[in-house]
């Protein structure tokens, strides 16, 4: 599939209705989701026949774009069961099958490494500080492959840092700048529209099977 | 939700020791059939709780599943069939999952498990 195809399929999906300033709630728009799955499957093959899991998921975005791209199997998860209730109907509507569970990302029970690829958008960790760490972390926990996240270029180096040496990141990269559009969403949004730098990030997680062998 | 995502579920609650799996309590199930992927499956194998499967595909009215496998028999196209539709085409769409250690329920509404924690469960 075209990357041109991929973002306009992800142009159709339905995204917030009345999102929640607390939960840090902004769409992933389709050019940025679009990218990212893009690369993940064509420069390192991790979404096309992968179990992949979208933390934070929304109203689904990022999981539609694994699954459009061959993803085998997709699991969303969110704290917001308004957004889960979008994810579904957006599953629906496009035809691809997405399993969504309802739960805070930095509880998440889940057994070893069954994930393959994880891609998220966290919280920034503007209105709550550490949320974007708390993502990261759990993140880091559950993929055996790799995890792709959306990270404000400001904190590049702190980023790094974390996933590194609090987190046990093999490595991390950043794989190209985005300017995010936010729309005015919230009424303490004084301009119309703000263009903030992120970084898309690559993390591999340190190999947890030496045991299994 | 798939028997792939309950095969990585496990209670979260505080103090929980041995939260997999959970038990689940079915109310509805459907099937939707999807595209059969060998190589997915033979790569899967490895991964997934042999024994919670077929309990968990049994409880969904799905009795095919051999009481142990290993990894000879992904040689058997038959049995790669039962795999497949075991882990990837039984749906859970209502009913709950039980925390073995604690009882507690997590319900089950359209396909969704609501996992929520209550405050003094964190």
């Amino acid at each position: 599939m075209k990357l041109k195809q991929l973002e306009s399929l992800l142009g159709e999906i339905q995204q917030f209705s009345n999102p929640k300033i607390q939960l840090e709630q902004y769409p992933t728009g389709p050019h940025i989701a679009s990218r990212m799955l893009y690369t993940a499957e064509n420069s390192f093959g991790d979404v096309s026949g992968k179990v992949v899991a979208d933390l934070g998921c929304g109203c689904g975005t990022l999981g539609a774009a694994a699954a459009i791209l061959g993803a085998e199997h997709v699991t969303g998860i969110d704290i917001d069961p308004d957004s889960l209730e979008i994810a579904s109907s957006n599953a629906e509507y496009l035809e691809f099958e997405m399993d969504l569970v309802l739960c805070d990302v930095k509880n998440l029970g889940w057994r070893g490494q069954v994930v393959d690829t994880i891609v998220m958008n966290p919280p920034f960790g503007t209105r709550r500080k550490g949320a974007d760490m708390e993502f990261l972390s759990a993140a880091l926990k559950h993929a055996s492959k790799a995890v792709y996240s959306l990270h404000k270029t400001s904190t590049r180096d702190h980023i790094k840092r974390a996933a590194v040496r609090d987190y046990g990141a093999e490595s991390a990269e950043v794989l190209c700048e985005l300017r995010y559009d936010v729309p005015q969403l919230y009424k303490f949004h004084k301009r119309k529209e703000v263009d903030i730098a992120v970084d898309l990030w690559r993390f591999v997680p340190r190999s947890h099977r030496e045991n299994d062998v | 939700m798939r028997l792939l995502t309950h095969n990585m579920l496990s209670s979260n609650i505080k103090g929980v020791i041995n939260g997999f799996p959970l038990r689940i309590e079915v109310e509805k199930v459907v099937e939707k059939p999807v595209d059969f992927n060998p190589d997915f499956l033979k790569n899967m194998f490895s991964k997934i709780e042999w024994k919670p499967l077929v309990d968990a595909s049994r409880t969904m009215g799905y009795a095919e599943l051999p009481e142990e496998a290993d990894a000879s028999m992904l040689d058997s196209h038959d049995f790669l069939q039962r795999f497949h539709h075991a882990l990837l085409e039984l749906h859970l769409e209502e009913g709950a999952l039980f925390c073995p250690e604690t009882n507690r329920r997590f319900p089950v509404n359209k396909g969704i498990p609501n996992m929520l924690l209550h405050e003094d469960e964190v």
